[in-house]
């Protein structure tokens, strides 16, 4: 059997307050699908971390994420600006999120190496002035 | 210990998920910043936090938290409640300092215990 189930989102990239509403939503439909617990719990902080930057650094984006019978594949899109040097926004402490966001909880420039981390594979595609589409698999 | 003693020892107001206090929690962690949480994944049941919006619920729903404590009396919105709500997580709040609060849990046997995810 390979038949894959498909949910995609829209992120609001003006509302910081909605941002992880995505992700929320997929938590809740990979625990109705019966998906390992610990699959679970990567998928949905390294979704979480990419769905907050598409809001924070990107103006939003979609997000899809893809059930197969042993992997789950999370695509993250935006058209924000893209990221000019990506081995060094991998480096953990790195961020260029002004003061406003780091009083809301985030710019530690912890999101993408935790991604990176709870992930079974990530590929980030980017171009300046384009966009930027990170591919997430967490096998299970 | 359960969620109930942490009501107790920070003495703790209970905002919502009071059906919740029978739990039993055996790690924590304290930041305001939600990547930080993040980072440390291994039963931490409990997030205390000076940090009041969406994401301090979202943050702790993504790593199955059951308990959010804000420090110095700071309030959760009512969008912030409805949130738990859904999820099942107890908020409190106490007056305690960030600093004290993590100190008597600490004292009381609630650990750290975070390891990374590698
Ligand atoms: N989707 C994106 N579009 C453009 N730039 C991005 C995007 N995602 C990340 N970046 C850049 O990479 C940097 C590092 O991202 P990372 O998620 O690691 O840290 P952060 O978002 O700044 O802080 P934290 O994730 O700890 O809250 C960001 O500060 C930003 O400059
Ligand atoms: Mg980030």
């Amino acid at each position: 059997m390979n038949e894959s189930i498909r949910f995609t989102f829209n992120v609001d990239g003006s509302n910081f307050t909605t941002a992880g509403q995505a992700s929320v939503q997929v938590k809740k439909n990979l625990r109705e699908l019966g998906i390992p617990p610990e699959a679970i719990r990567r998928v949905s902080i390294a979704m979480y971390e990419g769905e907050i930057n598409m809001v924070i650094h990107a103006h939003g984006g979609t997000a899809e994420v893809i059930v197969y019978e042993d992997k789950i594949v999370i695509v993250l899109s935006d058209r924000g600006p893209g990221i000019p040097n990506v081995e060094l926004a991998m480096k953990e402490g790195y961020s260029t999120a002004p003061d406003n966001i780091r009083s809301l909880g985030f710019g530690a420039g912890m999101g993408l190496p935790n991604m990176k981390r709870y992930t079974d594979d990530m590929k980030i595609d980017t171009e300046i002035g384009v966009g930027t589409t990170i591919t997430m698999t967490v096998n299970f | 210990m359960k969620i109930s003693d942490i009501k107790d020892l920070l003495d703790a107001e209970v905002v919502c998920g009071e059906e919740n206090l029978d739990h039993n929690v055996f790690s924590a962690c304290g930041s305001d910043m939600m990547s930080d949480v993040l980072a440390y994944v291994k039963d931490q049941a409990v997030l205390l936090t000076g940090l009041v919006n969406a994401q301090v619920i979202r943050t702790a729903e993504m790593m199955d938290m059951v308990c959010i404590v804000f420090v110095r009396s700071k309030k959760p919105t009512p969008e912030m409640i409805e949130l738990a709500r859904e999820s099942g997580i107890v908020l409190m709040n106490t007056e305690k300092r960030m600093y004290e609060a993590c100190g008597l849990l600490y004292k009381s046997g609630l650990v750290g215990n975070g390891v990374r995810h590698e």
